[in-house]
């Protein structure tokens, strides 16, 4: 279970470090609670938490100024591989609840009423969410090519 | 080709591709799409684009879990039982979503999850199907078969009590580094499941479950054994399965 969150938690903050804390935090509000006694999907659950951690996340870094890096050169060890920048950086461009439910439904393999669930929204706001999702990457992906070219 | 009456919308292309279309209207996107080119490479680029996902993100499935996230670490609380039964859980708890991608070569060298759990996927399928002779020695004689699995692999092999399937007994095989021991089990109803054990380099890692075939396998390791249980494509059942190994073995060997 934990391999798979950081894995989600590592497409959604980018940062290593960043996505192992959130990775921490849902652990330990994991285990403080009881909530899991009450029945339901542990893993639905988990997810929800890391989700809600990095939209209180990204919540506050935007009331502070921004200084944010143009390009993606932090610890993207295993991303050398262009393909993988690309998509890193596509990621990077959705807005916080469009990249969710892609990464949840395309990376994470969950079924639609399990993302309506974790994002607590209808199943057509999922759905639509993700349609906008795929087209935005689809064009990130799609225009970047060009403009590297254009470089040259 | 017959094209569907009604016609395909937007939202049905995105359930086709996340599989949540119900199987008669599939075959009508299907059609569709074979008369729709535009359409089928938005749904061939959206598939690419997943790969391109997973290509990125599943070698984080593969890295050492950091100190900071283990379990032990992060809570000593004092209302242990709640910790323990947590723990437990998120432990045995399969890492989802990877699924498939065993099968598709995704990665060039095969980590120690793809060779366990390809061998004990052989050996299952190899020996569930045998009527007269699936094991070596039978499940009445379970102390004898422990005791031998034990010294020819040189840890402490336990058959575990299942609830509600037999052990049908054991077996002897040669694993990816040594000796690997290899029990059998059977429900009321005849469906098998096989407990697979070798050693392993690995510690202790997470449970992972991949499918090939019409058979599923859950492998996880722990104090330096891997082990993978294998049984039919009822994922759920499998993992019930896993799950009852997972804690008896956490006990005998705690």
């Amino acid at each position: 279970m934990i391999p798979a969150l950081r894995r989600y938690a590592r497409a959604l903050a980018r940062d290593a470090d960043i996505a192992d804390d959130l990775v921490q935090d849902t652990l330990v509000r994991a285990l403080r609670s009881e909530r899991l006694f009450l029945g339901g999907d542990l893993r639905s659950w988990l997810y929800t938490i890391l989700t809600n951690l990095n939209k209180n996340r990204r919540r506050s870094l935007a009331r502070r100024p921004q200084f944010m890096p143009l390009l993606d050169n932090n610890a993207d060890a295993s991303g050398t591989e262009a393909e993988g920048r690309d998509i890193a950086r596509a990621l990077s461009t959705l807005v916080e609840e469009q990249r969710s439910v892609l990464l949840l439904v395309m990376l994470e393999g969950m079924s639609y009423r399990e993302v309506a669930d974790i994002q607590g929204v209808p199943i057509g706001t999922v759905m639509s969410r993700l349609a906008r999702a795929r087209a935005h990457v689809k064009a990130a992906l799609d225009g970047e090519r060009p403009a590297l070219r254009r470089v040259k | 080709m017959t094209t569907p009456k009604i016609p395909v919308t937007e939202d049905e292309l995105h359930a086709y591709v996340d599989n949540e279309l119900p199987a008669e209207r599939s075959s009508d996107v299907e059609a569709w799409l074979a008369t729709h080119p535009d359409d089928a490479a938005r749904v061939q680029s959206w598939r690419t684009m997943a790969e391109a996902l997973h290509a990125r993100y599943d070698s984080v499935l593969d890295e050492a879990v950091p100190k900071r996230l283990e379990l032990e670490r992060l809570e000593r609380q004092p209302r242990r039982w709640i910790y323990a039964a947590v723990a437990a859980t998120l432990l045995a708890f399969v890492a989802g979503g990877g699924v498939g991608w065993i099968a598709r070569g995704a990665t060039a060298a095969p980590s120690a999850f793809q060779s366990f759990t390809l061998d004990a996927l052989d050996a299952h399928r190899l020996y569930v199907v045998e009527v007269r002779h699936p094991v070596e020695v039978p499940g009445s004689e379970r102390a004898h078969l422990q005791q031998w699995l034990t010294k020819r692999c040189g840890w402490d092999v336990r058959a575990p009590d299942l609830a509600g399937l037999k052990l049908v007994g054991g077996r002897l095989l040669p694993g990816p580094s040594g000796p690997a021991s290899f029990l059998m089990y059977e429900s009321a109803s005849g469906e098998r499941f096989t407990v697979y054990t070798a050693k392993a380099e690995t510690e202790a890692t997470q449970m992972r479950y991949s499918a090939q075939g019409g058979d599923g396998a859950l492998y996880w390791a722990d104090r330096g054994v891997a082990y993978v249980v294998s049984g039919g494509s009822d994922r759920g059942r499998l993992t019930q399965v896993a799950q009852a190994v997972y804690d008896q073995m956490e006990k005998s060997g705690g």
